[in-house]
């Protein structure tokens, strides 16, 4: 079974190979007879933008209810707060990333109105962030927990309010030595962000799928597809590296390149 | 505001539309960590040959489907496996291949670290004691490791159940589906996207509180 790679040069509207096919890498698909590669390339920014805006949301709120799930027990507000961020967690772990795209897309608009001006994409992203951020929660906590308890004393013999010993002590800490586990989510993250071809978000997948239809090239498609899923996760792979090796605290962890070299 | 109204939601559209979709996600979720566990063991076994012409493979192996989007493997395998034998393959066989062969992926991680906690002594002694690397494996090794996994085998599993909702992709009629055709002949599909949501949540949230409670139990006391 040999491969044909034209298919990519072939137009979408007439499946004639067009002549422009490589001008798409620098025009990105601005033209009137787009090809197959064009089609591509769009696909994939749709994916980069629903995993890009999902990881923001991912990292912001399981940060934030990471560390509520590690308050100290001194009044009521701690304690809803610490209940509250477990069920957060609970709630968004036990549902599978599918139902909980169609619960954005097809019910909660229902009940809040002004989600409905929003773009489908959107809603998945927000779907994928609160998802993960569940997942990240967890490994703030367990950040947070991994460290030493005299740090938090500390903070709290010198007079720092509960904030503040957060603020300037433990999530400095944490939230660096938490990097390669907050790695695979990102690169999870983007993974997940596949099952936005339910809702027809017309990113890679959904390509995948229509392309695969249209030209009888599935294996030449999924191939590209394929590639540039790796390709992404790889590269958010490099940057987190890139930051994990940046904010190293010095003398307290290994370097990650020697940690997972076994 | 709209107003949610569950009255529709009786035995009969249960047994009608739902159950085949549970029974179905079910199946696919044992068969697949039964599956996955025995080809896992073998990948971790291989990479952990120190034969660079089995390790190697294993591990591209492993690599490969860790990088990959699950909803483009099980795409990939549909595609493929008409391809390959010549005829169509039913949407519910397909995933079934899929989901052992992607998760032998994420068990051999698993039973990989399972083993490299065994302590190295156990092997050793083993050797001195003249048994051949299966026996080694067999009675030493892979029974100790076993039970450090469970409970990691477990969470998986949850993971996995989870996962099965996305054969969406290939059409197969899982829960979710079942939920989801139910929506649509009963012009209520709100309520039914809530009470998949709901039914995922009871199921995975009740086995991840007995995930936790065996963690406890089985852990090796050393």
């Amino acid at each position: 079974m040999a491969l044909d790679l034209g298919v990519f040069c072939k137009s979408t509207l007439d499946g004639e190979v067009v002549d422009h096919c490589f001008s798409a890498l620098f025009g990105l698909g601005q033209n009137a007879d787009p090809s197959y590669l064009d089609w591509l390339l769009k696909a994939w920014g749709w994916t980069l933008a629903v995993a890009g805006l999902g990881l923001t949301i991912a990292l912001i709120l399981g940060a934030v209810m990471g560390t509520l799930r590690t308050l100290p027990d001194n009044g009521r507000l701690s304690r809803w707060l610490v209940r509250f961020s477990t069920a957060w967690v609970e709630l968004f772990r036990n549902i599978p990333i599918l139902v909980q795209v169609f619960l954005w897309y097809h019910v909660i608009p229902a009940f809040v109105l002004p989600l409905k001006a929003l773009p489908s994409y959107w809603l998945v992203s927000i779907a994928l962030g609160f998802f993960t951020s569940a997942r990240i929660a967890e490994q703030v906590r367990a950040g947070i927990q991994a460290l030493p308890s005299g740090q938090r004393m500390a903070a709290t013999a010198l007079g720092l309010t509960t904030f503040q010993s957060y603020r300037y002590v433990i999530l400095p800490m944490a939230l660096r030595i938490i990097i390669p586990p907050l790695t695979s989510e990102s690169m999870n993250l983007i993974k997940n962000s596949s099952v936005a071809f339910a809702v027809s978000v017309p990113e890679l997948t959904l390509f995948a799928m229509q392309a695969q239809e249209e030209t009888s090239h599935g294996v030449e498609i999924y191939m590209a597809v394929t590639l540039l899923y790796a390709l992404s996760a790889f590269a958010v792979n490099r940057v987190m590296t890139l930051i994990e090796n940046r904010t190293r605290i010095p003398g307290f962890i290994a370097p990650s390149n020697e940690a997972v070299a076994h | 505001m709209l107003s949610l109204d569950l009255s529709f939601y009786n035995w009969e559209l249960f047994t009608n539309y739902i159950l085949k979709g549970l029974l179905f996600s079910v199946q696919l979720t044992v068969i697949a960590t039964i599956g996955g566990i025995v080809f896992g063991t073998f990948l971790a076994l291989m990479r952990l040959s120190g034969k660079p012409a089995l390790a190697y493979p294993a591990t591209f192996y492993v690599n490969t489907m860790r990088s990959i989007p699950l909803v483009m493997v099980i795409l990939w395998f549909f595609l493929l496996i008409p391809l390959l034998i010549g005829r169509p393959i039913g949407a519910d066989l397909s995933a079934t291949i899929t989901f052992i062969a992607f998760e032998a992926a994420f068990f051999s991680e698993i039973v990989r670290a399972g083993i490299q906690s065994v302590p190295k002594g156990q092997g050793y002694a083993a050797e001195a004691l003249g048994m051949t690397y299966g026996q080694n494996m067999r009675f030493i090794v892979l029974p100790q490791a076993f039970r450090n996994m469970i409970p990691v085998f477990m969470t998986q599993t949850i993971i996995l159940f989870q996962d099965t909702s996305l054969v969406y992709a290939i059409g197969a009629y899982d829960l979710l589906k079942g939920f989801e055709i139910a929506g649509k002949n009963y012009g209520r599909p709100i309520e039914t996207y809530i009470l998949a949501a709901f039914t995922y949540f009871i199921i995975c949230f009740s086995l991840s509180k007995v995930v936790r409670k065996i963690q406890a139990k089985v852990a090796i006391i050393r």
